[in-house]
């Protein structure tokens, strides 16, 4: 009975794989077919998503003018550590600013201050959604959330006017504010909260918390996860950003790695030999941090986003 | 709205003011530009502006290489949705039945979600190198000379490659997580009234994902419509010549760089009608998900 029991509980998969075997037999596995098949698609599906960049790595590793000839190989080089040096520290133009260093530390201000920005912003405006008798809660509710059906795209042009006017150009305001105004995580935090028992709510209130009180020391620590798996989307959203700093950053020191990436490609071009080496290592160094921010904390990443995005 | 809220009247105007400024300054505003100037055309020196209708539409109308763009972006965004969205249920229907090892997969096929458009379009560009890009060899191999930024159909196919490449794990943690959320009794009911497994799949699995497909197909038209703009610029190099470009690149071309605002605003207020309706849609989906659950 136990037996039976114990069947019933595995998945499909493994109950079909356990009944026809003999007790004695228990511990060798037959080869099933299909399950060698479905190894065969998901290898063949890492492979195709990581094999672009192995190709990168690899490329950096080798002396410039080798890849003009023969472009990528299997062969592995020496010359990585020279064109990691070369990527972080000289600069890729005239004014000495575009260097991998500086482009790696604008990179972190847009993606940390985009996060840090949006989620206190839109913490505070769901908290006064959420808990308070507002008169103009309706109207409030239907301003902000009108916000999520136009991406920042469909309006970008008026949005550089209007920056210009107001003479944030090249400025780390002019570069991130606009970027916040969507209300994605103003209505994700509006859904956790209505989510939270009335009860926190009245027994607070019957302890004497004030809203400040409530807020700060129940409710922030009770978001704690949901502020995590935020923090995670918005970060890489932040870093990944390209047609807004390529309009609005033109000076070169305020350049990020994802809007060198244009440089990157331009340096290909031209007569003499193209640096592959040290693009490369610069193209790396663009996804490196949010794909670590998104491996290693896999579990709320896929929480935020498949709860986000609805 | 919770029913014992807190009645102080002006923390909440304090807590909502950051937000709707920054909405008003640089959502209604913006917006509301777009929408005013699409029905003027303003003059090159900046002297001026005239009421002219409905006359930057009918341009728009009018104008061979924006209806050109109009049919790419349409079969573009039509070629990548499909591709990415069978790739990624392909993969996740996979990893789901899996035992070992599934963690790994699951990381293996979800890291490059993280992965930049414009690095995409890098990536791109080496793998269609002309003299050696790997796959410029490989198809060489069936006899097609790929020539990506100098052929029409060529450089749009680099571009569905690496958009595809890039779409293919927001599906996958999607269809994955509709995939666990399916009850365990459901499956082992199946699993009793139908041995065969892609029988199965097709009369239980699949339409229990219909409401996470129907989800995800709006997410990929936006993202083919807006999120590429960084790999198109990047395959390009910044000169597009005649090659194929999305709707929302020939807004940034015409309002950026060519000075034309009446018409960039009209393209932008089409496109902001799309979104509209695209959503409108999505809502109404949404709505008749609640009666399949």
């Amino acid at each position: 009975m136990a037996e039976l029991s114990h069947t019933i509980l595995l998945p499909p998969e493994q109950a079909r794989a356990a009944r026809p075997v003999a007790p004695a037999r228990r511990h060798r596995r037959p080869l099933r077919w299909g399950a060698v098949g479905n190894h065969a698609v998901l290898i063949a599906g890492a492979l195709f998503m990581l094999a672009p960049l192995l190709m990168l790595v690899q490329m950096s590793t080798i002396p410039d003018a080798q890849i003009m000839r023969t472009g990528p190989s299997f062969e592995i080089g020496d010359r990585f550590w020279p064109n990691l040096e070369k990527a972080l520290t000289e600069s890729m133009s005239f004014s000495g600013e575009t260097t991998g260093l500086n482009m790696f530390r604008n990179s972190m201000i847009l993606g940390l201050g985009f996060a840090l920005g949006k989620i206190v912003i839109s913490m505070m405006a769901a908290y006064a959604i959420v808990y308070f008798r507002l008169r103009f809660a309706t109207l409030a509710f239907w301003l902000i959330f009108t916000t999520l059906l136009l991406p920042l795209e469909v309006r970008i042009v008026p949005s550089y006017e209007i920056t210009q006017k107001l003479g944030l150009l090249n400025s780390w305001t002019g570069l991130i504010v606009p970027l916040i105004a969507s209300a994605t995580a103003t209505f994700f935090f509006r859904q956790f909260f209505m989510s939270v028992p009335e009860e926190l709510l009245e027994a607070a209130k019957i302890d004497g918390a004030g809203p400040v009180k409530f807020f700060i020391d129940i409710l922030v620590p009770l978001s704690r996860t949901m502020i995590a798996a935020m923090f995670i989307i918005m970060f890489v959203f932040g870093w990944n950003q390209y047609l807004w700093p390529v309009m609005v950053s033109t000076e070169e020191g305020k350049f990020t790695l994802v809007q060198g990436i244009k440089q990157i490609t331009q340096g290909l071009e031209g007569g003499h030999i193209p640096e592959y080496g040290r693009s490369n290592i610069l193209a790396i160094l663009a996804v490196l941090p949010p794909v670590l921010v998104v491996v290693f904390f896999q579990r709320w990443f896929v929480k935020g986003l498949t709860e986000s995005d609805k | 709205m919770k029913r014992a809220g807190f009645d102080n009247p002006w923390l909440p105007i304090l807590l909502l003011l950051p937000q709707l400024s920054i909405i008003c300054l640089f959502f209604y505003w913006p917006a509301w530009q777009a929408l005013r100037s699409s029905f003027f055309l303003e003059d090159p020196f900046g002297f001026g502006e005239t009421f002219v209708g409905l006359q930057n539409y009918t341009r728009l109308w009018d104008s061979p290489q924006y209806m050109k763009n109009a049919w790419f972006t349409l079969w573009f965004s039509f070629l990548v949705t499909f591709f990415s969205l069978a790739i990624a249920l392909l993969l996740a229907v996979k990893a789901d039945t899996v035992l070992r090892g599934a963690r790994t997969y699951r990381t293996l096929l979800m890291w490059v979600y993280a992965v930049a458009p414009p690095v995409a379009g890098f990536i791109a560009l080496i793998l269609f190198n002309q003299r050696w890009g790997p796959l410029t060899e490989a198809f060489a191999q069936f006899g097609w000379l790929l020539r990506v930024r100098l052929e029409y159909f060529d450089t749009a196919f680099a571009m569905i490659v690496a958009s595809v490449w890039k779409q293919v794990p927001v599906n996958f943690i999607f269809f994955l997580s509709g995939l666990q959320s399916i009850p365990r009794a459901v499956r082992e009911a199946a699993l009793i009234d139908n041995r065969s497994g892609i029988s199965r799949f097709w009369t239980v699995t699949f339409p229990l994902l219909a409401p996470t497909g129907f989800f995800l197909l709006i997410i990929n038209i936006t993202y083919s419509l807006f999120d590429t703009f960084g790999m198109i610029d990047t395959i390009l190099r910044n000169n597009p010549g005649d090659q194929p470009v999305t709707l929302v690149y020939q807004v940034y071309l015409d309002g950026f760089r060519g000075q034309d605002i009446g018409g960039s605003s009209a393209q932008s207020v089409v496109l902001m009608v799309l979104v509209l309706a695209l959503t409108v849609f999505q809502f109404r989906l949404v709505e008749r998900r609640i009666h399949y659950t």
